[in-house]
């Protein structure tokens, strides 16, 4: 971050005089010199103060003035997350402040936290100093960092508001959030997986415990839920799910990741869908599975654009088809979206689900080629 | 180079076939899984495993040698056709997920080039199963490691729907360019087709004399095209049921019964030419020296077949069970003679036998050079086996070939009560490709 802030000033001095004005009104939009960029989110609307900044941390406050949670985004190229607050209620105010290096973003507010959202495009200048080849792995590593800090945010806010209602005994409320707060999760699926003994507690399903070792987690309440709807004995198994949960951000958000992590990433979360969200193996009891299918194409996509200035450097014919392919996966699965959700699996014919399959298997072949682009 | 593999190389040479592992080398360097079966062979003792090559070689006991050799990819016709008939079948059927031309010809030299390596006996891709990076997936995937080329051939079809599929779409602007003899198969009577294992876009047939080989080479195929073909229905086929040359002795399909007796044969040069082999002035010329494929999936009511006597099964086929020779006569090769009476003053052949009714003379001449496999798909939970037999037939023109003799089978033949028809689908087949710049499919898309 430091280095970055050097990088801005010494850019600007060189810019010299013809560049003064210019600077003088960004500058006051930075949050050194002017606080932050406010950003007025309603149903319908994303009003942001100003659309350009110099480069270095930027920080937005977002206030959710309209009905329905909103989420607020600043996207690269290619919707690679450079930062976003999840989860905005309405009447709420949060802040989002991210390191921004010069360029052309995109704003978007989400509200009903569905969709491309509402879009604005946002220029960064002061800095425009290439990258050295680690400097962008690097700078993806730390991307999918904070994407990893901001999916757990969510995760421990939705998996809370889960577990409350579970130990509430609202079966109704409970069964509505249960897909929500495992989208979290399911999205940074293989960075929880690097803590082997965390993720069967928390997300292991009934045939995959080993002997002596007990059936818990997200699919134990799935199971009460769904299959005896009696929760009234659940309120245990809900506390120790939110132990494990805090357990395992603690340690998601402390591990340093490397490129490869991403990229293999990227890779598991696809194999996550091929061989157990369309077979629907995952959420057996609920049938939630395209909401799993959505958040591991969701974090897949989130690594790719993490890698996305790695690969458009090394690899950009591969990235054009990735790109092609994350769209044909998306509209095969967008058939099936239902209000802010997804149909349940068993609701899906055999055609539909060789369709997504083939979708799936489209877009995995070509991200297994991602790890040795970002190995060389 | 080992002693083991230069007699290989010679007596397939010997036996008219180059082994094309040699012919193909300036493809890809070193003929990869060889050279590995090769070490091999090295490790497990030299001097004890080129004496047993050594003296199978010797004996004339070519049958091995010849197996495991590879057959020439780039010709006039497609190999897999006339090619005697390997032991194992893997066929598949795909959709076109791509909807650019530019796509599925991309797809076709890709499959092209990895084709002619594979029936090289090498890996599919440059660099091999162990070859490339630790970091990336294999561009082959590894079962074949240390196995021949056992005599893979690859053949591929075009069905109906690439020129204009079911919603009458015509995708990749080829609908001008349909061959009239690929017509729709007409319904047969009787037919319980499944839509779900019939039809198809494109098909791949891997024939091999070793089942690894054959899967191996579909499986890879097949991953070469996710994101632009999807696999629609395979079948796998584990014994020939037909021969292709006088060299081959005539199996038996799992009737117990001797199949493909009459079949054109690769010898039959002017049969051939008459009723394998599309020439110019058929239909488009892009189909000149190709070949079209009808393939049935016929399920056996194993059981009720095998409760069936003796006398009955053969009256039915119009063939002895033992010796295959047609009823009346004393030897497999013996013609037919559909007039000889038999002890009753009934003809001997009987009026509905099988024999009778799929034979030229019943056909206005029309053959067929039959290429089918027996399957098992294990049983099918009623404790009965899930078996039959997957025909599948190349011919000049199935209008005037297998829909005339199959409308007369459907509607007569007494074997029916027996079998099934549960899926169906018509290819047509280009010609050979020429050499390594050619690509199955040019003369169609190019």
């Amino acid at each position: 971050m430091r280095a970055h802030r050097l990088l801005a000033l010494s850019t600007v001095g060189a810019l010299g005089l013809v560049g003064l004005a210019a600077c003088d009104k960004s500058t006051s939009d930075t949050p050194a010199a002017g606080g932050p960029i406010t950003v007025n989110a309603s149903d319908s609307g994303c009003e942001i103060s100003v659309n350009r900044a110099s480069a270095g941390p930027v920080t937005f406050k977002v206030t959710n003035k309209g009905a329905k949670v909103t989420e607020f985004y600043v996207y690269a190229a290619g919707d690679r997350i450079m930062g976003e607050v999840e989860n905005v209620a309405p009447g709420l105010a949060r802040e989002l402040r991210v390191e921004l290096p010069a360029g052309t973003y995109e704003t978007a507010c989400k509200p009903g936290m569905t969709g491309r959202g509402i879009r604005a495009t946002f220029t960064v200048s002061g800095s425009a100093q290439p990258l050295t080849a680690d400097a962008k792995l690097k700078q993806a590593t730390d991307s999918y960092s904070r994407y990893v800090q901001s999916q757990t945010a969510a995760l421990l806010e939705k998996a809370q508001e889960f577990v409350d209602a579970v130990k509430a005994g609202d079966v109704a409320k409970a069964k509505a959030l249960f897909p929500v707060a495992r989208t979290y999760w399911e999205r940074i699926e293989p960075v929880a997986e690097i803590f082997g003994d965390l993720d069967p507690k928390i997300d292991g399903r009934e045939e995959v415990i080993e002997e002596g070792m007990e059936f818990t987690g997200f699919h134990r309440i799935e199971k009460d839920l769904w299959v005896t709807g009696d929760i009234s004995k659940s309120g245990p198994m809900a506390d120790r799910l939110m132990a494990d949960i805090r357990e395992i951000v603690a340690k998601a958000n402390a591990e340093q990741l490397s490129p490869l992590n991403l990229a293999n990433g990227a890779k598991e979360l696809l194999d996550e869908v091929a061989t157990g969200k369309i077979t629907g193996e995952e959420d057996r009891y609920s049938h939630t599975d395209l909401w799993d299918f959505a958040a591991n194409v969701e974090g897949s996509k989130a690594a790719v654009a993490a890698l996305r200035p790695v690969l458009e450097e090394r690899a950009a014919s591969l990235l054009s088809t990735l790109d092609t392919k994350f769209a044909a996966v998306d509209a095969a699965l967008g058939k099936h979206r239902r209000g802010d959700g997804w149909k349940f699996h068993n609701e899906l014919s055999q055609a539909d689900l060789k369709e997504l399959s083939d979708a799936i298997n489209g877009l995995a072949e070509p991200i297994s080629q991602v790890a040795a682009v970002v190995a060389r | 180079m080992s002693p083991g593999a230069h007699e290989r190389g010679r007596a397939a040479s010997d036996h008219g076939r180059t082994p094309d592992a040699e012919a193909t080398v300036s493809l890809s360097g070193v003929p990869r899984r060889r050279a590995l079966s090769l070490a091999g062979l090295g490790a497990v003792g030299a001097a004890s495993a080129v004496g047993i090559t050594g003296s199978v070689l010797r004996t004339g006991g070519t049958a091995a040698a010849n197996a495991a050799a590879a057959v020439p990819f780039f010709g006039a016709h497609q190999a897999g056709i006339t090619t005697p008939a390997q032991d194992r079948l893997h066929f598949v059927a795909f959709d076109v997920l791509a909807d650019r031309r530019s796509d599925v010809v991309d797809l076709l030299r890709a499959w092209t080039a990895a084709a002619a390596r594979m029936t090289a006996g090498h890996d599919a891709g440059v660099t091999g199963a162990v070859g490339g990076m630790a970091e990336a997936p294999p561009d082959d995937t590894g079962e074949a490691l240390g196995l021949p080329a056992s005599g893979l051939t690859l053949t591929v079809g075009f069905g109906p729907t690439l020129f204009r599929d079911a919603s009458g779409r015509d995708r990749f602007g080829l609908a001008d360019r349909r061959p009239p003899a690929l017509a729709d198969l007409p319904r047969f009577p009787g037919d319980a087709l499944r839509p779900e294992i019939s039809g198809g876009d494109l098909c791949v047939q891997a024939c091999a004399n070793d089942p690894q080989v054959a899967v191996h080479a579909v499986r890879n195929l097949a991953r070469i095209g996710f994101g632009a073909v999807s696999v629609r229905w395979s079948q796998l086929g584990f014994g020939r049921t037909s021969s292709t040359s006088r060299t081959q002795d005539t199996p038996r399909n799992l009737m117990g019964f001797k199949d493909g007796t009459r079949n054109l044969k690769a010898e039959d040069g002017a049969l051939l030419r008459r009723h394998l082999w599309a020439a110019p002035g058929d239909g488009p010329a892009w189909m000149d020296g190709g070949s079209y494929a009808v393939t049935r999936k016929i399920k056996m009511l194993i059981e009720t077949w095998d409760r069936t006597s003796l006398g009955e099964q053969e009256t039915i086929i119009g063939r002895s069970k033992g010796t295959g020779a047609p009823l009346g006569r004393t030897a497999e090769f013996d013609p037919p003679d559909f007039a000889l009476p038999g002890a009753d003053g009934d003809p001997a052949i009987p009026v509905d036998a099988h024999i009778r009714l799929a034979h030229p003379d019943q056909n206005s001449g029309a053959h067929l050079l039959r290429r089918g496999y027996n399957f098992v798909d294990g049983s099918d939970g009623l404790g009965r086996l899930d078996a039959g037999l997957f025909f599948i037939a190349y011919q000049r023109d199935p209008r005037h070939q297998f829909v005339p003799i199959q409308h007369q089978l459907a509607r007569t033949d007494t074997l029916n009560e027996y079998i099934r028809h549960v899926s169906s689908a018509v290819f047509a087949c280009p010609p050979g490709v020429r050499g390594p710049d050619d690509y199955w499919g040019r003369g169609l898309f190019g």
